[in-house]
């Protein structure tokens, strides 16, 4: 069986607020001194729900693919590092500032390259800008069953069988494979890895492609195939005129009341 | 844009009723439609929805394309993904509405791309900007806003609750209900539904409540939801919690209010043990007053909230909870 979990480098989302700046004419995040990049969170968690199933299949060969930066190699590594067996970076000056459709497009048209593969897995949504489309759409242009936010995922006899969260609850769903699943936080906490599975991802091989070995048309990926544009990046503003409440736990509590009170809140 | 704009609210409810976001979007797309001169339409999927299409009708809608099938009984992806595609197709509007909720946020991106366009999700304002649509949306965990247009037709998108005021319900409003055949596949579903689980809770609370009292990290451990819970009793309210507490199992994980959980506009906010992350607020900024309780003085959320108490919460919510109970006596 053969797995592809798609991977996004993103500034670290547990970074200080503070950490946290946009160059609003440039409509980008500056990136501040410090600020680590990272493999984004449900990504990770897309990544260990692929060695999980590989656990239980030992045949299972675990692509982990990017399209970013060079420096989303490291995205790559951190993934090879927890246990995935090779890595396809896509990095070209013609993908940069793609939207949802022509990332989904490119990633789409990467695993059709690689030949397709059983299982196509990703994050719910990439923690920089939360969108949560990329999955679906590289599904709906693959042609393939989506099945989003999933908490649990078992692979047997040729289906996958998801639990996915819902609003209300849960439910568990069934799809014969080749089929697309997006990975939502409720999976749990993905391995981080040791220093032997570090060492080893050295040697694991990452293939690097440009638009061209895709045969993917410059119009078609990045800024000039995207369907959406970017009129404001901005900070939201904040008041800041909290009040705190002094005193012992009593003082604070009749305080409070009384504050709550005043302001017909209760 | 040719022509009057139509602008179409894909519909949720419950048993007879839309839901409350329903009505929402359904307010937001008059306002739409009131700028542009346009119409606005609804989708209601179901097998049995009666009195529904009627109260669509008394919320803003002046068309709603009804389809029934035993196969929109309930949200499936697959049958959902391919009547509303449907349509989109046939009504051709200009904007496709839904809620941010698991289904719209399953739905809506799946629609966009079977009709080649684009689509923004959890919106929090969604206007005319000189002619063209400006959709605005929380991004970078809730730390950042981001306003964004579409060069292709229609622009899909999800909206957050409470954004927007649902229209009082008026009896009186006339409109037209369009029945739809379904051109589902002949061939099963690819995707089979085996089984679902409900919270026993009614988690639709949580959502329509006044006072909402949420716990996070801080608690330390999932006894301290049972003191949350008897402050939200006290008060009237529910109870809620950041992503921490959801993951680690202290609490029920339909509680979670955040970008990837609920949103929640309630009067009264009372965040206990919450740092206040960007993806957190993303939930709760709109609610009308933050109250912050937090060991941490240096915690974001107390940016965020009008009033704040520095503490520990074992000691101050027990005696919170006593001086709302003396209040509630004396009235």
């Amino acid at each position: 069986m053969r797995i592809v979990v798609c991977v996004k480098q993103v500034p670290d989302p547990e970074a200080a607020f503070s950490m946290f700046k946009v160059d609003e004419q440039a409509k980008k995040v500056i990136p501040a001194p410090g600020l680590q990049w990272v493999m984004s969170p449900f990504d990770e968690q897309a990544v260990e729900a692929a060695l999980r199933i590989r656990k239980r299949h030992a045949d299972t060969r675990i692509t982990v693919l990017s399209m970013g930066l060079e420096t989303a190699r490291n995205a790559i590594k951190h993934g090879l590092a927890m246990g995935a067996d090779d890595g396809v970076l896509l990095s070209d000056a013609a993908f940069e500032d793609a939207d949802s459709y022509a990332t989904a497009y490119t990633l789409a048209g990467t695993i059709r390259k690689l030949g397709g593969c059983d299982l196509v897995l990703t994050g719910r949504q990439a923690a920089d800008w939360d969108a949560g489309v990329v999955g679906a759409g590289i599904g709906e242009l693959l042609g393939l069953p989506v099945i989003s936010f999933a908490m649990d995922i078992q692979v047997e006899r040729g289906a996958v069988r998801v639990e996915r969260v819902l609003d209300d609850g849960t439910e568990i769903v069934e799809a014969l494979l080749p089929a697309l699943v997006t990975v939502s936080n409720e999976l749990g906490a993905a391995r981080t890895p040791n220093l032997r599975e570090t060492m080893r991802a050295a040697r694991k091989p990452v293939t690097v492609w440009k638009a061209a070995d895709l045969g993917l048309a410059a119009s078609e990926v990045g800024a000039a195939g995207a369907r959406r544009v970017l009129e404001r990046l901005f900070l939201p503003v904040k008041n800041n005129r909290c009040e705190l409440i002094p005193g012992s736990a009593q003082d604070q509590a009749a305080g409070l009341a009384q504050r709550l009170r005043e302001a017909r809140l209760i | 844009m040719s022509g009057a704009p139509c602008i179409l609210v894909i519909a949720e409810f419950t048993q007879t009723r839309p839901t409350k976001l329903t009505c929402e979007l359904l307010g937001l797309a008059r306002g739409l439609a009131g700028a542009t001169g346009g119409a606005v339409s609804a989708v209601l999927l179901a097998n049995h929805a009666d009195g529904v299409a009627e109260e669509l009708i008394a919320r803003g809608a002046d068309r709603v394309y009804a389809m029934r099938h035993a196969a929109l009984a309930d949200y499936h992806s697959e049958s959902w993904v391919s009547a509303a595609t449907q349509i989109c197709r046939q009504a051709a509007p200009t904007v496709v509405l839904a809620g941010h909720t698991a289904a719209g946020a399953d739905l809506t991106p799946r629609i966009a791309f079977r009709l080649g366009t684009a689509v923004a999700t959890g919106c929090i304002d969604v206007s005319f900007a000189a002619g063209s649509l400006a959709l605005t949306r929380p991004c970078f965990g809730g730390n950042a806003r981001e306003t964004v247009s579409f060069n292709t037709a229609p622009a899909v998108a999800t909206v957050r609750a409470g954004c927007y005021d649902a229209l009082a319900f008026d009896g009186k409003r006339r409109g037209e209900v369009v029945r739809i055949e379904p051109r589902l596949g002949e061939e099963a579903p690819r995707v089979r539904v085996i089984e679902r689980r409900r919270d026993t809770d009614d988690s639709a609370r949580l959502e329509e409540a006044r006072v909402v009292v949420a716990g996070g990290r801080g608690l330390n451990g999932s006894d301290g939801f049972r003191l949350l819970e008897q402050l939200a009793a006290a008060l009237g309210g529910a109870v809620g919690a950041s992503r921490v507490p959801c993951d680690l199992g202290w609490c029920p994980r339909s509680w979670q209010i955040g970008l990837t959980g609920k949103t929640v506009q309630p009067e009264l906010y009372i965040a206990v043990g919450i740092s206040g992350a960007g993806h957190h607020l993303a939930g709760c900024g709109g609610a009308k007053a933050i109250v912050a309780v937090n060991t941490d003085p240096e915690a974001a959320i107390f940016k965020d909230a009008r009033f704040g108490v520095v503490g520990d919460y074992q000691k101050f919510v027990p005696a919170f909870i006593e001086e709302v109970r003396k209040m509630r006596m004396s009235e």
